[in-house]
């Protein structure tokens, strides 16, 4: 047989997860299992006033009848609820430290991620909040930030120190009843970031987070909210990454964005966790619930880059509720080896001349399945919606699958709906004519998906596309001999 | 430069070359004529070293060098270089970025750093304005929506860009009006040196009046069956490709 398809699968099957270490720090682990009790200790643990405790326990009650969704184009072992620990720290983290008190161990780790927590990052106009396992360990930047009036903190913090902010608005875009992740989420969250960019402040340098799990057993369940008041204007970036792992560890995570009118989020992820090896053992259960609410003349653009995850069930929606809103999608899904991801957007346009822009691009390679799963819904009185959407596959061998579900619900005439799709193949004819050039094959790869993949690619900040542009050749590479 | 020794070649054992011997120097322009179906863009594909052709016996040697164990990439950084037929288009890749990308792949094969900037839009700048190539084309998609006579320029200008010792045109001038041709042809002809040589593959005559060569070959079922200068080119223009075929049965 010819050389790209058989060649070319092997090399693709052969690169192994690069930030597959485990750092040996000590840590503060909860029995396994899920209770009323549990939720009520991961509480008490946090120190957290009553009516959190409260809104807790009613989410444990609201996840309790609910039933794991089975609609998702994805097949999987379901995890056992009661076999997970809800809460891992690393024993020496405090929050309220400097840097220079983390435990050495957690910094070479930072260092092994490729994540410098020092003046690199001043230079790099990058203020970093890091969560390990289930705690946030670091917060850079947070006097240059309060003199703007800008809070960036670990949520954990912001619920004692800023409790009208959290209450005012965490659960109003995703509700605890929103879905079986989302209110499992809302009952044992245990970190995860807070930001409040006040009135007309245009947010200096871009605020980010990384997430990792390291504790064996344990699931992470961060929380993210992002509130942006009137007129002002944040980028957020999100990097994570896990340890390679046997068994798949459960990452269930909630972002909320708010946007209110005539501010702007930019919310960009760069998602690593480990896809599990090349038989598809291990790896995390990504099940995320993502979701922006845009005022009038406000833009929410949702930016991710996806390669890790053994199984990924992920929508980053907007919901355009005020007049002139503008919501986007701009997304890369790699899959390889067995990896599935059903990923996608829903854009619900509510208020008049809302606009939103969806475009995707999958890529598979392996034996992986990757789904486009969207939703576009202009409602009754959302005059002059306008929806442009298009989603492009990518393949590389004969014994991946590339799916698309796009579904649009429109209740109003005046609405403009456009979908395209494109399926192609990583061709011999294309690589032959890359190494007639002098491209090696693994090269040439890089360069074929680096060009299909720019359009989202050039939405990310400068420095995080050149990370993401590294993280697609990792994901798609072999080491070729 | 290019030593050719009794090259057999099949694909899915189907023989298509049945014992090639071409022997071309630097500074020379060979050309290789024949119908169609003759072997010709075989022998450019198995020089340049695509896998899914066979070679079954002989060898191929590039100054003195057996080419036989070197992948397409390799063959490529010792300098050799295949203007395609049907050059494919790579979405989203723009003509520099691919140029950039190629030629600092060959210095890396090299030894050599990567080609500084300032010295690449230098050349960029040269090699286009010589092609007359508009700035606009080389920050479009490789090859997409590209016409037929932009796809052959392109070939051409990547062929100025890399400056190969051995350049194989194949069927370069297939899909080219008179004006297309001409430009493809006076590229070319700037690019002839005395230390590199060309190989120009074509059905036709016409392109032979702009590119004239030193030699030319008549392929005919695998085999070099004909060899003369230039004016052999005119007398099977003039005769057709049966009177070749009658002689090879003879």
């Amino acid at each position: 047989m010819a050389y790209t398809e058989e060649e070319l699968k092997k090399e693709l099957e052969t690169k192994e997860y690069e930030y597959g270490f485990y750092t040996d720090i000590e840590s503060d682990t909860f029995p396994k299992g899920l209770s009323a009790d549990i939720v009520r200790a991961i509480s008490k643990k946090k120190n957290e006033p009553e009516w959190m405790t409260e809104w807790r326990l009613d989410a444990f009650r609201i996840w309790e009848d609910m039933k794991e969704p089975e609609w998702a184009n994805v097949n999987y072992e379901k995890p056992d609820f009661q076999a997970i620990s809800y809460y891992s720290a690393p024993k020496k983290a405090d929050p309220n430290k400097s840097l220079d008190d983390v435990d050495p161990e957690l910094l070479e780790m930072y260092k092994k991620l490729g994540i410098s927590v020092d003046e690199q990052k001043r230079l790099q106009n990058v203020a970093v909040d890091i969560v390990v396992d289930s705690v946030s360990v670091a917060t850079t930047f947070k006097k240059t930030l309060a003199e703007k009036g800008i809070i960036f903190m670990p949520i954990s913090e912001a619920i004692q120190e800023h409790p009208e902010l959290v209450k005012k608005y965490m659960g109003t875009v995703v509700p605890k009843t929103d879905n079986f992740y989302a209110a499992l989420n809302s009952a044992v969250f245990t970190d995860g970031s807070f930001c409040y960019i006040p009135k007309g402040v245009k947010c200096p340098m871009e605020l980010s987070t990384y997430f990792r799990i390291n504790e064996g057993g344990t699931g992470q369940f961060e929380r993210t909210l992002v509130i942006a008041d009137e007129s002002s204007y944040v980028s957020y970036l999100e990097g994570c990454t896990a340890p390679s792992r046997d068994e798949n560890q459960l990452h269930a995570a909630v972002v909320e964005l708010i946007a209110l009118d005539d501010a702007e989020i930019k919310y960009s992820t760069v998602q690593n966790w480990f896809p599990g090896d090349k038989e598809g053992k291990g790896g995390v259960y990504n099940f995320v619930t993502k979701r922006g609410l845009c005022e009038k003349n406000s833009k929410i653009s949702w930016t991710q880059v996806e390669t890790g995850s053994a199984v990924t069930w992920k929508y980053p929606s907007c919901i355009l509720k005020g007049d002139n809103a503008v919501g986007e999608f701009y997304s890369i899904a790699v899959t390889n080896n067995f990896q599935q991801a059903d990923t996608g957007t829903k854009m619900v346009h509510l208020g008049k001349n809302t606009k939103s822009t969806i475009i995707s691009k999958g890529i598979s390679a392996g034996k992986s399945q990757n789904s486009y799963r969207g939703l576009v819904q202009v409602s009754s009185r959302a005059e002059n919606a306008r929806n442009f959407s298009q989603c492009d596959s990518l393949l590389m061998g004969n014994e991946c699958g590339a799916h698309t579900f796009p579904y649009i619900e429109a209740k109003n005439k005046s609405a403009q709906i456009e979908h395209e799709a494109t399926t192609s193949k990583i061709g011999e004819d294309q690589i032959f004519y890359c190494n007639q050039r002098g491209i090696d094959t693994e090269k040439a790869i890089a360069l074929i998906v680096n060009g299909f993949s720019k359009e989202v690619l050039n939405k990310l900040p400068m420095e995080f596309a050149v990370e993401a542009q590294k993280l697609l050749e990792i994901s798609l590479e072999g080491s070729v001999g | 430069m290019l030593e050719i020794k009794d090259l057999h070649a099949s694909v899915e054992e189907k023989d298509i070359l049945k014992g090639i011997n071409l022997n071309v120097s630097a500074g020379e322009v060979h050309a290789i004529m024949g119908p169609n179906g003759s072997g010709k863009s075989t022998l450019a594909s198995v020089i340049a070293g695509k896998e899914e052709f066979d070679v079954d016996k002989g060898s191929i040697a590039l100054e003195g060098e057996d080419l036989e164990d070197l992948a397409p990439e390799e063959r490529a950084h010792k300098g050799i270089f295949l203007s395609f037929q049907y050059p494919v288009e790579i979405p989203g890749v723009s003509v520099t970025n691919f140029m950039k990308t190629a030629i600092n792949e060959s210095r890396k094969a090299r030894g050599m750093e990567d080609m500084p900037a300032n010295e690449m839009l230098k050349l960029i700048r040269e090699k286009s304005e010589m092609l007359e190539i508009d700035r606009k084309f080389l920050s479009r998609s490789l090859n997409e929506g590209f016409s037929g006579g932009e796809k052959k320029r392109n070939e051409i200008f990547q062929m100025a860009m890399l400056e190969p010792k051995l350049a194989i045109l194949d069927e370069t001038d297939s899909g080219l009006d008179i004006d297309a041709l001409r430009i493809v042809a006076n590229g070319v002809n700037k690019l002839r040196s005395k230390d590199n040589a060309i190989v120009v593959i074509t059905h036709y005559q016409r392109l032979l009046e702009y590119i004239v060569p030193d030699y030319v070959h008549v392929l005919y079922d695998g085999k070099i069956v004909k060899s003369g200068e230039k004016e052999l080119a005119l007398e099977l223009e003039e005769k057709g490709y049966d009177w070749i075929k009658q002689e090879a049965v003879v």
